[in-house]
């Protein structure tokens, strides 16, 4: 069975392809996966008539007990042929039904195609879960199928109408699922009906599951989607809302019955519903005019006959039952059929405008009467036998008195009454179709195809041929039926003068007087009908609804940010606040201060958090943040947490100098002008936030019941080698953390990098010999005379700009330098006293940042602590030299090391899986090292060389992104000044990266503002100059 | 476990404050607002430790039971550097929404006060647009559904012999070819 499903998923992905191969043909290609289905399941039915059932399980979530588990006994059987038989025979019917330039036709015919197969998982599917899963994709491939015209209002409405109502059924449907199996200890479908879950869980569990059934099969109150569903295409509506899905409500009354039954919520929802349904829908079906909906509605009064006795819990009703849902699919999908013929010949369905259609399509005419009359229960079809054995079921069971007498009676007068509305429609259905009406003009007819009455006719024979040979198949239903205790009642034909043949003929007897006093019955129709009308209920709730979420929605979320802010805040204040008051466990041991210092520190990091609050000054408020940040470092400093103070202490000094290298670039006046609105406001939600976090800080820390599991971890840290617990911990015993949080940085640093370059972000910092010094596109565009290498360019024009003369920029150039780039900035803006510092302090940096990497296993430090150093020293070089000079300090491309970095540690993890062991599992050798003593090379110091990498690149790719890339962008929008343009679309060329420069050494002397018609005129003529002093 | 006192209220202050400036409308203040409060969540986590004690290092003469619990370390360790990567997004997030949007001299500040009301006129198209869809079905429904017309009674008289053949013919000859 699992490889039948497998079969339909794969040739139904396929149908897209192979229906732009073979157009509409393509259906009678794809009628073969349910034909076949058809075929094994035919040889299946001797072992599952002998008592064996096909079981099938793969597993699929053992921890929740969930497994793909299949299971095909008789009822399964039953309901698996009706769907694969009707599906090949309706799929067949669409070659005909469609034209090859229908719009969407392969996702039609995909569609139709995975919904067979879905129906065929769900009525074979033993775990509930897994039942439900294909129940719900029922409902959303009928949500696509009804709304195959896009384009049609009628069509969209009537498929979200559809979902909305059977996803409703469905989602009380999986409470009950559940509750049914927690409390049944079980998944398994029919465990749970051999051993009843009892009580109220049973009862509750039955009743939303029966919701969930009863909203699927379209019974009152949620009858209205299926009238509106007629919108789809008609083989949608033959196979999906007469023969198939809507069969799956009443297939689940059937598996349940057996089990359930004697519930006390049982009969009233299945017999009091079904009951009303089959009158509510066979009358609303004597007033239409329009054909399909007359089916549509005659549907709905059918599925409320079915769900009535197929619950009704005796055998004899089951063995009925079962058969009338095989008599129903027959009959009611021929007649859909029908109707898409006779629409599509006559090109209306309104039997106003039809006559003289019995006359020119009598084979048509015959198929349709043949289905009718096994609809009305005429004999000698199965609609007739079904019936009588309904009949025949009910009178015994009231007979036999009891709890279900009452029952019986209601069931009894439901289904004549229904019964005889069912012949009164059927009557007006064929009359309307295919009659000739004096007063209407004949229809006109486009030719069809004969072909397309095979499928009709097929399954209006098979009606026949069932019924007159009901013996061959009453060992099918009755293995159904058997489970249920007693019972003795054959189908057949003719069981002599008995009841309910009596009934039967009373039924005809008064369906008849109702189609001869059709005047009346109209005149009622109208005054009743207004007070049973579902759809406008519904209509109301859904517009409701809709309205609160739209208004709530933007109560909530209105005031822009700082407003949906300030709520969420409020119900963390509310909400947590009053959960952490009134909860009584705080901490037990609280004192004042850990050491002495400790307050004097909190205090002025206190100071200068509120500082930050009040100071307008941008700068400053980023100050006095970080006057918090270096508070840290020493709080964890002095308090046993070496590696977090260094971690700490170089975040924080990175973080100021990005902060000011974005702030430089903003405009001066942000940041600093907040009017003071809600001033107030923002301060008490501020005041409470943090109260409540004090209170919770305290509840959390009274909260620990557990020892703590630190105790162990010196142990693990001394077993992987190492002595400072912290790094071996995030290299080693919660190296997947780390991982995922390298993983994040990658993530950033990309982030960064592609916010800041317009254009392409790969490579590293720019070099002094790209040459594309303050390059601007008309300048590329030109060609130029000198040589590309020089660097005078930005220095001479920046000179200029500030005033200088040749001499002095002369001068400048020839001074020596302590940092290579040095001479890329204007002299006024150099520092040789800075320069020296970095020249001098770089290298060692670099060193401290490689020995912090190496001893951190044992010392503080670490991959992080040494890549923050090492970034550092980066920024140090950035600062003193510019862009140029980072471009020098790091001539690598940032991404390679972010890539190389991850690739390291990924590797690492995923390297001990290729020598047998657990990922991330750790291997070592240990060496004597000197200056760095005693170290042990293992894969988790591979993983620690990732992590620096990582952090390296991430700084590099900050710097080059907020730092020269700013930069040059800055410097671009400077000399564009004169440009018509405004800054900042000048600021968006076109640039590809400096690797993929067609030429790799263009240069071009920069405009200035102050001297922007020299540079156009003409390009100074440079000498080419070494790039190196 | 042991509270420092000094460390909670440092926690609530920082935490207050951030908040508090979280709530302006200028990106750069909600970002420097964030940094604070990610500083008081450190500090929280921080708290977890209880009494500090020795660094958690294994060396000489140290005792495993002195050392500071390394577990919120090994956290607090992870969210700084975290920390120091979002900040830089963040950052490049408001530089560049500055920059494309030409906000020149407007800065950092987010104006969506008035999205609510653009929010609003959508939610008012959605439910034109399904209202409509629903009429449709309505619509086609109701047009089905048979109106009672007297006029017609005489006509349906007519019909009425017409309609008792077909009756008689489905409900006993099924196969009757009309």
């Amino acid at each position: 069975m699992i490889l039948t499903l497998a079969i339909f998923g794969a040739v139904a992905i396929a149908t897209p392809w192979l229906t732009r191969l073979l157009g509409r043909r393509v259906f009678a290609v794809i009628a073969l996966v349910p034909a076949a289905a058809f075929v094994l399941l035919l040889t299946w039915m001797p072992g599952v008539l002998d008592g064996a059932p096909v079981v099938e399980t793969v597993e699929w979530i053992p921890r929740l007990d969930i497994a793909l588990s299949f299971r095909l006994d008789a009822l399964a059987l039953v309901l698996a042929l009706v769907v694969t038989g009707i599906g090949a025979l309706v799929l067949l019917y669409c070659t005909w039904y469609f034209a090859d330039d229908e719009p969407a036709l392969g996702r039609f015919a995909a569609l139709l195609l995975a919904f067979a197969g879905v129906m065929f998982g769900l009525v074979t599917a033993d775990d509930v879960f897994v039942l439900f899963v294909f129940w719900e994709a029922t409902s959303v491939l009928s949500y696509l199928l009804i709304g195959h015209y896009t384009g049609r209002k009628e069509s969209r409405g009537a498929a979200l109408q559809a979902l909305t109502v059977t996803t409703f059924g469905g989602l009380a449907m999986l409470v009950g699922l559940v509750v049914l199996a927690v409390a049944g200890g079980t998944t398994s479908l029919s465990e749970l009906v051999a051993n009843p879950v009892a009580g109220a869980a049973g009862e509750w569990g039955i009743a939303l599951v029966l919701l969930g059934a009863i909203s699927k099969s379209a019974l009152v109150p949620f009858h209205f989607w299926l009238p509106a569903a007629m919108a789809a295409p008609t083989p949608v509506s033959a196979y999906l809302h007469a023969a198939a899905m809507v069969k799956a409500g009443v297939y689940l009354v059937a598996r349940l019955a057996p089990g359930y039954a004697d519930l006390e919520v049982w009969h009233p929802i299945v017999i009091g519903l079904g009951a009303f349904t089959m009158l509510v829908g066979g009358w609303r079906a004597l007033r239409q005019y329009d054909l399909k909906l007359l089916l549509a509605y005659g549907t709905v009064s059918q599925l409320g006959f079915l769900v009535l006795v197929t619950g009704f819990g005796t055998r004899d009703a089951a063995l009925a039952g079962v058969a009338l849902l095989l008599a129903h699919a027959l009959f009611k999908a021929t007649l859909f059929l029908t109707v898409g013929i006779v629409d599509h010949a006559a090109g209306t369905r309104d039997w106003r405008r039809l006559s003289g259609l019995g006359r020119r399509m009598p084979v048509l005419a015959a198929v349709a009467v043949l289905a009718g009359a096994s609809m009305a229960g005429v004999p000698p079809l199965l609609g007739f036998v079904a019936k009588e054995g309904v009949f025949t079921a009910l009178l015994d069971a009231q007979a036999e008195g009891g709890s279900v007498a009452l029952w019986a009676w209601v069931a009894l007068i439901g289904a004549v009454a229904g019964s005889v509305l069912t012949v009164a429609y059927t009557v007006r259905f064929l009359w309307g179709a295919f009659s000739t009406k004096p007063d209407v003009p004949p229809t006109p007819l486009h030719a069809t195809g004969a072909a397309i009455v095979v499928a009709p006719a097929t399954l209006a024979l098979a009606g026949l041929v069932t019924a007159l040979g009901v013996s061959f198949i009453e060992p099918l239903l009755a293995a159904y039926a058997d489970v249920f205790p007693g019972g003795h009642a054959h189908l057949a034909l003719w069981h002599g003068f008995e009841p309910a043949l009596w009934i039967s003929l009373g039924v005809f007897a008064l369906g008849g007087v109702l189609v001869w006093a059709r005047r009346g019955v109209a005149r009622l129709q109208a005054a009743v009908a207004p007070v049973v009308d579902a759809s406008r209920g519904y209509l109301g709730i859904v517009s409701v609804v809709d309205r609160l979420a739209a208004s709530l929605t933007t109560a909530i979320q209105s005031r822009g940010l700082p407003g949906y802010l300030s709520i969420i805040l409020a119900v963390f204040i509310g909400g947590l606040g009053t959960a952490a008051i009134l909860d009584a466990g705080w901490a037990d041991d609280v004192r004042l201060w850990d050491y002495p210092a400790q307050p004097f520190i909190a205090f002025v990091m206190c100071i200068a958090a509120v500082a930050a609050v009040v100071v307008r000054q941008r700068m400053a408020a980023v100050l006095l943040v970080s006057v918090t940040g270096y508070g840290l470092v020493v709080l964890f400093g002095m308090s046993g947490a070496p590696d977090l103070a260094l971690t700490q202490a170089l975040v924080e000094t990175i973080v100021i100098v990005v902060f000011v290298l974005v702030l430089r670039r903003l405009p001066k006046q942000i940041a600093q002008r907040n009017p003071p609105v809600h001033k107030l406001a923002r301060s008490v939600i501020g005041a409470l936030s943090g109260i409540v976090m004090g209170v919770i800080g305290l509840v959390a820390l009274g909260a620990r019941v557990e020892p703590t599991i630190a105790d162990g971890l010196p142990a693990l840290a001394l077993e992987a080698h190492g002595k400072n617990i912290v790094n071996v911990m995030l290299v080693d015993i919660r190296a997947w953390d780390t991982l995922g949080e390298i993983s994040v940085l990658v993530a950033v640093a990309t982030g960064v990098a592609s916010l800041i370059f317009v254009s392409g972000r790969t490579g590293g910092a720019p070099r002094l010999d790209d040459g594309d010094l303050g390059l601007d596109r008309r300048n590329r565009t030109r060609p130029l005379p000198e040589a590309a290498s020089s660097i005078r360019a930005p220095r001479t024009s920046l000179a200029d700009t500030d005033g200088e003369t040749d001499a002095a920029a002369e001068a400048a150039s020839t001074r020596q330098t302590w940092l290579i780039a040095g001479r890329t900035i204007s002299p006024r803006n150099r520092s040789i006293l800075i320069e020296v510092l970095v020249r001098l302090l770089f290298h060692p940096a670099i060193v401290v940042s490689v020995y912090l990497l190496f001893v951190g296993h044992n010392a503080p430090g670490g991959g992080f602590a040494g890549g923050l150093l090492a970034g550092l020293a980066l920024v140090a070089r950035y600062l003193a030299g510019g862009r140029y000079e980072l471009g020098e300090a790091a001539p690598v491309d940032a991404g390679r090391l972010l890539g190389t970095g991850l690739l390291l540690a990924a590797g690492t993890a995923a390297g001990s899986l290729l020598f047998g062991g657990a990922a991330l599992e750790s291997a070592w050798f240990e060496a004597e090292v000197p200056v760095l003593g005693t170290i042990s090379i293992g894969t988790s110091t591979l993983f620690d060389i990732g992590v620096y990498l990582v952090v390296i690149g991430l700084v590099l790719d900050i710097l080059r992104s907020l730092g020269g890339e700013v930069d040059r962008q800055q410097e671009e929008a400077d000399t564009g000044l004169d440009d018509p343009e405004p800054a900042p679309t000048a600021a968006v060329p076109a640039r590809p990266a400096p690797t993929a420069l067609p030429d790799p050494t263009p240069s071009g002397s920069i405009r200035t503002p102050a001297d922007p018609a020299q540079s156009e005129r003409e390009p100074e003529p440079e000498p080419a100059e070494g790039g190196r002093a | 476990m042991t509270a420092s006192l000094t460390l909670v209220v440092l926690m609530a202050v920082m935490f207050g404050a951030g908040i508090t400036i979280m709530l302006e409308r200028s990106l750069t203040r909600v970002l420097i607002g964030f940094l604070l409060v990610g500083n008081a969540v450190n500090v929280l986590i921080y708290l977890m430790s209880g009494a500090p004690g020795l660094a958690p290092i294994l060396g000489e003469g140290v005792d495993a039971d002195e050392i500071s619990d390394p577990l919120p370390q090994v956290f607090v360790l992870t969210a700084i550097v975290i920390n120091l990567g979002i900040t830089a997004f963040m950052l490049a997030l408001i530089y560049r929404s500055w920059w494309l949007a030409q906000l020149g001299a407007k800065g950092d500040l987010i104006d969506d006060e008035d999205e609510d009301l653009h929010d609003a006129e959508e939610a008012a198209d959605l439910f034109r647009i399904s209202a409509a869809d629903d009429a449709a079905v309505q619509e086609l429904i109701e047009a089905s559904d048979e109106e009672y017309d007297r006029a017609l009674d005489d006509e349906l008289e007519l019909e009425a012999s017409a309609r008792d053949d077909l009756e008689a013919g489905s409900a006993e000859r099924p196969e009757a070819d009309r």
